[in-house]
C-alpha cells in the first residue's frame, strides 16, 4: 500500500511497466507466505503470554539442519551466478547440491521430530509443543514446493535451458530459495527465543 | 453444479472473435483464460448463490416473524427439517443462519461483486488486453467453483451444513458433540474456505500484478479510474488478510482432527472433562477478526469504486475530490487492520485495550464520511440523469450513511455492552456492508451490462428494482435497530417464551413482510437480466457517454479488448461538462492538443508531454513474452 502512494506521487509521463510481470506475482506470493507466518506468530506469543505453557529444550539437531539450509542458500547462489556467466556444468552442479541440500533439511526436521517424541513433546498437547510441530511443518510443507520449484529448474539447467540470456526461472528459483531460507532462519530464532 | 448452469446459458449468446484463434467450446466457455469470460462466471455463480442465499434468509425470516404458523408447505424443500406439526427444525434454523452470512459475505459479495468487476473492469480501464496471468485467473475462478460445489454439497447432508454462525467461532465448531452441525458440515465448511481463500489469493495477486505492470501509455497513477484504484486497494487487503484466516482455520482443523488443544480447555461434555487442556477460545476470535474486519471493506470498497464511476458519470460532473477519495480509501484500508477487536469487546478484554479500539473504530468515521460527503458534493447540481445504475449507486450512498451512523454508536465499547449480539447489529452491519455492496453490486450490473453482453437491461424494470428493493432494505433494516435495542440477541430460534418480546412480535411480522417483498422485487432483476442477455436492445458504444476506456472497445470486445493498437491516455476519466466543450464528455483517450477551446492553462503545458506518452512503449502484453 505504501508502494502505492510512492507511485501516485511521480510526476508522469513515465513508462507504465515496471517490472516483470510473473516477477511481481512471485513476490506478492511471498506476501501472503509472510502473513501466515506472521499470524502464526503472533497466535504463539498471545497463547504464551496466557500462561500454562510447557517449555522445553530445542533439540541440538535443529541447529545443524539450519546450517544444511544457509549451506543451501550459498549453492544456490553459486548457481545463479554460474548461469549469469553461461558456466554450465558448475550451474549443474550447484543446483544438484542445492537439491540435495534441500532434501537433507527436510530429513534433519524429521529427526528433529523423533527427538521431540523422545523428549516427551508430542503434537498433542501442550500449545507448546502444538505450536512448535505446526512452525515446522508449515515451513516444511513450503520446502517441498521450493524444491518442486527446483526440480523444473534443474530439468532447465540440465537440457542447457538455463543461461544468461534466459535468467527468468533461475531468478524466481533464486527468490524463492532465499525466501525459504530466511523464513526459516527466522522461525528458528523466534522458537529459540520465545520457547 | 450453478456455474456449470451459468456456463451455458452464457454459452447460448454468440459472441464474435474478430482477431484471434478461433477456441473450441471449452476453451472459449469453460475452462476460459479470457478476464471477460472469468468475469461472467463470477457473476452467474455469484448470482445463483445470491438466490440461494437470500431464500435461506427468508426461510428464517419466516420463522421469527411467524412462528406458530405451519411451514408443512417448505417440506418439499426442507424434507425432514420440517417437524411432522409443519414446525422448522431449531437446529437447522442455526444452519439456515450460519449458510446465509457464509454465503452472502463470502460467496456473493466477495467472489461475485469483486470477482465479477475487478476481473471485467481492470484490464478494460487500465487499457490491458487480460490479466498478467490468464492461466491463474482461470485457477482462480474453478477453485472458487470447487469451494461452491463442497460448500453446496454440505447444505444436503443428513446432519446439516455448518451451524456455528458464520464466524465459527470454538469451541462450537471445534467439537463434533455440541451441535449436528459441528461435524460433517463444519468439515465441508473449512475444507470449502480453505479452496476459497486460495481463489481469492490467486485472483487478488493477478489484480495487483495487472494494476501497477499493464497500465497503457499515459495512464499514470493519477488517471486511473476511481473504480480500479477501490479494486487495487481490495485486493491488497485480501492479500494480507485471507492468509490470516487460513491460519486460523488450520488451527481449528488441528484441534478438530488430530486433538491438539490450540483453542480448547476445561470443556466438560455431559459431565465427562475433554482431554484438551491449554488452548484459548479467544485466540481464534483475534485470528479470526483479522481477517473479519478487512473482509467488511474487501466486501464495500469495489461496491464505493463502482459508484464513484457511475455517479460522475451519471451526474455529469467530475468526481469531487478525487484525491480525497483516494487517500479516503487508502485511510481506510489501513485502519481496517487495526480495528478488529471491537467485535471483541465483551469477551473481557482489558478496558484500556478496549478504549484503544474504540477510538482507532471511530477514527473510521472520518475517511467515510469523506467519500459521503464527496459523493453528495458530486451530485450536488449536477444533471443527474437516473439510470437504474445511478439509483442503486445513490441508493448506496444512503445506506453507506445511514449504517454507517449506527458503526459510531456501535464502535462505543460501553453501549456495545448493551448491543453485542443483538438485532442492532444485524441491522447495522446489513445496512452498511451487506445492503449497500448488494446496491453496488446491482449498480456495476447496470451500468457495465451493455459492455458484457453488448444488449441494454430494460430500465423500467430496473428502476421499479430499485425502488422496491430500497424500499423494503429500510422497512426491514430500521425496525430491526429497535427490535436491537429492546434487547433481542441475534441467532434465536424464536421470542414467544420470554415477556420482554411480547410486544415486539408485530414488529418481527412486519420486518418478515418486507423481507418477503424485497425478496420479490429481486425476481424482477433476475428476469431482466436474463432476459435481457439474450433478448435486449442491442447497446450502443458507448450508451452512458462515459469517459473510460471500456467504451473505446468493440461493442462485444474479443479476446485481446481492442482490435488494433491499445489507446493511449492523455487525461483523467472525469472530464464530465468541461466549460468550452463540444460535449460534455472527454473520453481519456483524447489528446489535450485536441481540446483546446476546454483546456485549462496548466493542460495546455501538459500538450508538449503527449509527444513522450506516444513515444512510451506500447505495454501489450500480446506483443511480448508472457
Amino acid at each position: 500500500m505504501e508502494n502505492v502512494q510512492q507511485l501516485n506521487i511521480k510526476e508522469e509521463p513515465e513508462e507504465t511497466l515496471s517490472m516483470d510481470p510473473v516477477k511481481f506475482i512471485l513476490w506478492l506470493f511471498l506476501v501472503t507466505i509472510v502473513m501466515l507466518f506472521a499470524s502464526q506468530s503472533s497466535a504463539y506469543l498471545v497463547r504464551r503470554a496466557e500462561g500454562n505453557w510447557l517449555e522445553f529444550q530445542m533439540p541440538t539437531i535443529f541447529w545443524y539442519s539450519t546450517g544444511v539450509l544457509l549451506l543451501s542458500s550459498v549453492s544456490m547462489h553459486w548457481a545463479y551466478i554460474m548461469a549469469k556467466k553461461d558456466q554450465f556444468n558448475q550451474l549443474k552442479l550447484a543446483i544438484s547440491i542445492t537439491f540435495a541440500l534441500g532434501l537433507i533439511f527436510l530429513a534433519m526436521q524429521f529427526e528433529g521430530w523423533k527427538n521431540l517424541v523422545d523428549m516427551n513433546v508430542y503434537f498433542v498437547g501442550n500449545p507448546s509443543g502444538s505450536f512448535f510441530y505446526v512452525f515446522t511443518g508449515l515451513h516444511g510443507f513450503h520446502i517441498i514446493s521450493g524444491l518442486l520449484v527446483l526440480i523444473f529448474a534443474m530439468i532447465a539447467a540440465f537440457r542447457l535451458k538455463v543461461s544468461a540470456k534466459n535468467m527468468r526461472q533461475i531468478q524466481i528459483c533464486v527468490t524463492y530459495w532465499h525466501f525459504l531460507d530466511l523464513l526459516w532462519v527466522y522461525l528458528f530464532v523466534f522458537l529459540l527465543t520465545f520457547n | 453444479m450453478s456455474a456449470i448452469v451459468g456456463a451455458e446459458s452464457i454459452h447460448e449468446h454468440a459472441e464474435v472473435h474478430e482477431h484471434h484463434h478461433s477456441q473450441n467450446f471449452w476453451q472459449k466457455y469453460i475452462f476460459s483464460e479470457d478476464h471477460k469470460m472469468i468475469a461472467k462466471q463470477y457473476l452467474i455463480t455469484g448470482i445463483v448463490w445470491a438466490v440461494i442465499g437470500i431464500s435461506m434468509s427468508v426461510i428464517f425470516r419466516i420463522q421469527l416473524g411467524m412462528p406458530d404458523s405451519n411451514l408443512s408447505w417448505l417440506k418439499p424443500i426442507l424434507g425432514q427439517w420440517i417437524s411432522d406439526s409443519g414446525k422448522l427444525d431449531p437446529n437447522f434454523f442455526l444452519a439456515l443462519v450460519t449458510m446465509h452470512g457464509t454465503i452472502m459475505v463470502f460467496f456473493v459479495l466477495t467472489a461475485g461483486l469483486s470477482g465479477t468487476f475487478s476481473n471485467f473492469l481492470i484490464p478494460l480501464q487500465i487499457g490491458a488486453r487480460d490479466m498478467a496471468s490468464g492461466f491463474m485467473n482461470m485457477l482462480s475462478y474453478w477453485f472458487f467453483f470447487l469451494a461452491s460445489i463442497i460448500m453446496f454439497a454440505s447444505i444436503f447432508l443428513q446432519t446439516g451444513p455448518a451451524a456455528g454462525g458464520w464466524v465459527i467461532y470454538p469451541p462450537l465448531s471445534a467439537l463434533p458433540q455440541s451441535h449436528p452441525g459441528s461435524g460433517m458440515g463444519m468439515t465441508l465448511w473449512l475444507t470449502s474456505m480453505a479452496f476459497f481463500i486460495v481463489s481469492q489469493l490467486l485472483g487478488g495477486i493477478n489484480y495487483i500484478t495487472t494494476v501497477i505492470n499493464l497500465r497503457t501509455r499515459g495512464m499514470s497513477f493519477d488517471r486511473l479510474p476511481l473504480t480500479i484504484w477501490a479494486f487495487l486497494i481490495t485486493a491488497v487487503l485480501g492479500l494480507i488478510s485471507f492468509p490470516v484466516l487460513l491460519s486460523s482455520v488450520l488451527l481449528l482443523i488441528m484441534d478438530r482432527h488430530f486433538g491438539t488443544s490450540f483453542y480448547l480447555s476445561d470443556i466438560y461434555i455431559n459431565g465427562e472433562a475433554l482431554p484438551n487442556v491449554g488452548g484459548s477460545p479467544i485466540l481464534f476470535q483475534h485470528l479470526f477478526w483479522f481477517l473479519g474486519h478487512p473482509e467488511v471493506y474487501i466486501v464495500l470498497l469495489p461496491g464505493l469504486g463502482i459508484t464513484s464511476e457511475v455517479i460522475a458519470t451519471n451526474a455529469r460532473k467530475p468526481i469531487f475530490g478525487y484525491r480525497a477519495m483516494i487517500a479516503s480509501m487508502l485511510g481506510i484500508a489501513f485502519l481496517a487492520f487495526i480495528v478488529w477487536a471491537h467485535h471483541m469487546f465483551v469477551t473481557g478484554m482489558n478496558p484500556f485495550l478496549g478504549s484503544v479500539f474504540m477510538f482507532l473504530t471511530l477514527i473510521i468515521a472520518v475517511p467515510s464520511a469523506v467519500k459521503g460527503f464527496n459523493y453528495i458534493t458530486t451530485l450536488w447540481r449536477g444533471n443527474i440523469v437516473f439510470t437504474p445504475g445511478m439509483l442503486f449507486s445513490i441508493g448506496l450512498v444512503s445506506l453507506f450513511v445511514s449504517g454507517g451512523l449506527t458503526g459510531i454508536i456501535l464502535g462505543n465499547s460501553a453501549l456495545d455492552i448493551q448491543l453485542h449480539d443483538t438485532y442492532f447489529v444485524v441491522a447495522h452491519f446489513h445496512l452498511v456492508m451487506g445492503a449497500a455492496s448488494a446496491f453496488g453490486l446491482f449498480a456495476g450490473v447496470y451500468h457495465w451490462f451493455p459492455k458484457m453482453f453488448g444488449r441494454m437491461m430494460n430500465p423500467t424494470l430496473g428502476q421499479l428494482h430499485f425502488w422496491m428493493t430500497f424500499i423494503g432494505i429500510y422497512a426491514i433494516f430500521i425496525p430491526m435497530h429497535y427490535v436491537g435495542i429492546a434487547g433481542f440477541p441475534r441467532r434465536y430460534y424464536q421470542f414467544t417464551s420470554y415477556d420482554f418480546t411480547h410486544k415486539f412480535m408485530d414488529m418481527n411480522l412486519f420486518i418478515t413482510s418486507a423481507a418477503i417483498f424485497s425478496f420479490t422485487a429481486q425476481f424482477i432483476f433476475l428476469w431482466n437480466f436474463f432476459y435481457s442477455i439474450f433478448k435486449g436492445k442491442v447497446a450502443p458504444q458507448n450508451p452512458w457517454k462515459s469517459n473510460t476506456l471500456e467504451w473505446t472497445t468493440p461493442i462485444i470486445p474479443g479476446h485481446g479488448n481492442w482490435e488494433g493498437e491499445i489507446p493511449a491516455v492523455y487525461r483523467w476519466s472525469y472530464d464530465y461538462s468541461k466549460p468550452g466543450a463540444k460535449e460534455d464528455f472527454i473520453p481519456q483517450n483524447i489528446p489535450y492538443s485536441q481540446t483546446l477551446e476546454s483546456n485549462f492553462p496548466h493542460e495546455n503545458e501538459l500538450i508538449a508531454s503527449e509527444k513522450d506518452i506516444e513515444a512510451q512503449n506500447f505495454n501489450d502484453q500480446f506483443k511480448s513474452a508472457h
